[in-house]
């Protein structure tokens, strides 16, 4: 039977023509692919601005930027890569692409609604950039805007903060969207426990984004309240208590790193299982843990706060608390490493990405102890080390996940494949590239070099040097990575339905998809990562190349 | 189905709620010139959240929804309520 036209020949609504079928459009899969350019986008420009960041610390004293443009290039550079990058990156592109077709159904359960999250991310992505050009200039606070700074510096910091309330919007009615198309749109056969991990880790991030983004978007607009009628609720010169904005902020911003690294991890929990040709070790196991993570993640936020002057019992509450976390954690990590054992592992440039993640982000979060327990934060607190230890999950761990998902999902997205050669090359210059440029952040780090500093002592020489290399390693093992799946458009290398041997729902319908994804109705399996009839196929093929079929 | 009925308020019904809503207020005024220690943050909160009460289960019809609406929005106090709490693991301590 011939394939029928794929969502690229039919527009949602119908009628619609040319940029109007792209604009104006309901379908799910075309506005996951709005996001992913708008995302590549920014993803991008913060890239170069961490670029020009590393190669400013190259050398001591000014390199390539004065110190004020340096304070506002790393609040650009934060300020993008997670409000307009991390957080967005995997539920809005391959969320809106995957999670309707995983639950076997056409759309969303609000396509319109849809629609306005994307123009909402699109025009607080504008108000970041109005930021930059107007009064004052872009904000050289950090991307976490902590008061009294934000409130006394002359730079343009209501817009910014204006920008990520929109953002923060935008992100909620994602969230609503994802969480009801679960409960009321997912196949009528697919029960609780037949739905795909990637969908399971949507689901939860969802409830985290829909519970912890008002609070953001309240503190954020209490800032531009404080500043324009000068209202004293954060300035202790007015009456106002700092650590309360601290507080505010982190009750968003800690559960907003779980937003960022749950849907990385159902990437992985697909990856895996497809490349091993084996059901997911504790399925259930991992479920529960997404959940355990987005509700023991959302009471742990106050241990970004240990030297601030908050008080000690607060101090062991959420230190105890932050350990907590570490055992849903593991307990993904730890199924992943046993899918591996023992399986008929097929090593792809999605696979490879995943193993990538597994080791970075496991050393960002054993990393991430150090900080959680109060006696060695003291230490390390607001030095290099924070920041490798962040980079270390957001890019090793989000990041490469983000990059797994493109490799992963890219044939049946496009339904063309990519020079996996170029794609192993890319892997490894960017893991050899994040090695040299995070590492020496961590000794940098312990041996007491603050983050957010222009300029450095003489000890920390060699170590920046070595970051510096790293940095551009990696900036070009990421720059090669996406040439080389742009080239795929060129090479037009056609994908087939199912090339990896998946069996998640997506794997059933053509690549690229028709506009209500199923032609036939979709067959729910008891177990989402039943693998005997892609094992039973391939079986057959290798017959058949054999020279006896049965 | 339940979330497809309509549900139109009678107008007494909307006006004994504005009483109540006014009434509680002067109260919140009320109460904020009596100073009780250690129970002012506590009365002045159990105030204010009695009028949302009313404000959510009337105005805004939550009396009158499905199972899925009561139990998200259940979630969403139990979130606020642990936020705020945990909050006082700082501030009853500096």
């Amino acid at each position: 039977m011939a394939n029928p036209p794929s969502f690229y020949e039919t527009p949602a609504p119908p009628g619609l023509k040319g940029i109007k079928a792209w604009l104006l459009t309901h379908d799910h899969k075309r506005l996951g692919l709005m996001y992913l350019w708008a995302i590549l986008f920014w993803f991008v420009i913060a890239l170069c601005v961490g670029f020009l960041l590393r190669i400013e610390l190259a050398t001591m004293g000014p390199t390539i930027m004065s110190a004020r443009v340096y304070n506002s290039a790393f609040t650009l550079h934060g300020v993008i890569m997670i409000f307009l990058f991390i957080i967005p990156a995997i539920p809005a592109i391959f969320g809106n692409f995957f999670l309707p077709i995983q639950l076997g159904t056409d759309d969303v359960f609000f396509p319109r609604l849809n629609l306005l999250s994307w123009y909402l991310y699109m025009l607080g992505g504008m108000l970041a950039i109005v930021s930059l050009f107007s009064s004052g200039g872009f904000p050289d606070t950090g991307w976490t805007f902590y008061v009294p700074f934000s409130v006394g510096t002359k730079h343009n910091v209501p817009m910014t903060v204006f920008a990520a309330f929109i953002l923060g919007m935008s992100s909620m009615l994602t969230g609503l969207n994802f969480i009801t198309t679960v409960h009321r749109k997912r196949d009528p056969k697919m029960g609780w426990m037949q739905i795909p991990l990637f969908t399971w880790s949507l689901y939860a991030t969802a409830w985290v984004q829909l519970l912890a983004t008002p609070v953001i978007s309240i503190t954020l607009l209490l800032v531009i309240v404080e500043r324009v009628f000068q209202v004293g609720l954060f300035d202790p010169a007015k009456g106002g208590d700092p650590i309360l904005y601290q507080h505010l902020f982190w009750m968003y911003s800690h559960p907003a790193v779980y937003v960022m690294i749950l849907p990385g991890m159902g990437v992985i929990s697909e990856v895996i299982p497809t490349f091993s040709r084996k059901a997911i070790f504790g399925y259930k196991a991992i479920v529960v843990s997404s959940m355990g993570i987005a509700i023991a993640g959302s009471l742990v936020w106050a241990h970004h706060m240990y030297t601030s002057g908050m008080s000690d019992t607060a101090v062991f509450v959420f230190s105890l608390l932050t350990f907590l976390v570490a055992i849903p954690t593991a307990v993904k990590v730890f199924s992943w490493v046993s899918t591996l054992y023992k399986a008929s592992i097929e090593m792809t440039p999605p696979l490879l990405l995943s193993l990538v993640f597994i080791y970075l982000f496991s050393v960002g979060g054993l990393t991430g102890l150090v900080l959680g327990a109060a006696g060695p934060d003291i230490h390390v607190h607001d030095t290099h080390f924070v920041v490798a230890h962040f980079h270390f999950t957001m890019f090793g761990g989000t990041g490469f996940a983000f990059f797994a998902a493109l490799h992963y999902w890219w044939p049946k997205m496009f339904g063309i494949l990519y020079n996996f050669r170029v794609a192993y090359i890319a892997t490894t210059l960017t893991t050899v590239g994040f090695m040299f440029h995070y590492v020496p952040m961590f000794i940098l780090g312990l041996q007491g070099m603050p983050r957010r500093y222009y300029d450095y002592l003489p000890q920390y020489a060699q170590g920046n040097m070595l970051a510096a290399v790293g940095g551009v390693l990696l900036f070009f093992g990421v720059m090669l990575m996406l040439a080389n799946l742009m080239l795929s458009f060129r090479q037009r290398k056609t994908a087939s339905a199912n090339p990896w041997g998946g069996c998640t729902l997506e794997w059933t319908v053509p690549s690229p998809p028709p506009l209500h994804n199923f032609v036939t109705e979709p067959v729910i399996k008891d177990y989402p990562y039943d693998f005997s009839d892609v094992i039973a196929q391939i079986e057959t093929e290798a017959k058949v190349e054999q020279g006896k079929p049965d | 189905m339940k979330e497809n009925e309509q549900h139109i308020l009678s107008y007494k019904t909307l006006a004994l709620v504005l009483a109540a809503l006014l009434v509680l207020t002067g109260l919140t005024i009320g109460v904020s010139y009596v100073h009780m220690g250690i129970l002012n943050v506590p009365i002045a909160l159990a105030i204010a959240s009695t009028k949302v009460s009313f404000v959510l289960l009337y105005f805004m019809h939550l009396k009158f929804e499905g199972r899925a609406i009561k139990i998200s929005f259940l979630c969403t106090i139990c979130f606020l309520a642990i936020m705020i709490s945990f909050t006082f693991w700082d501030v009853a301590y500096r």
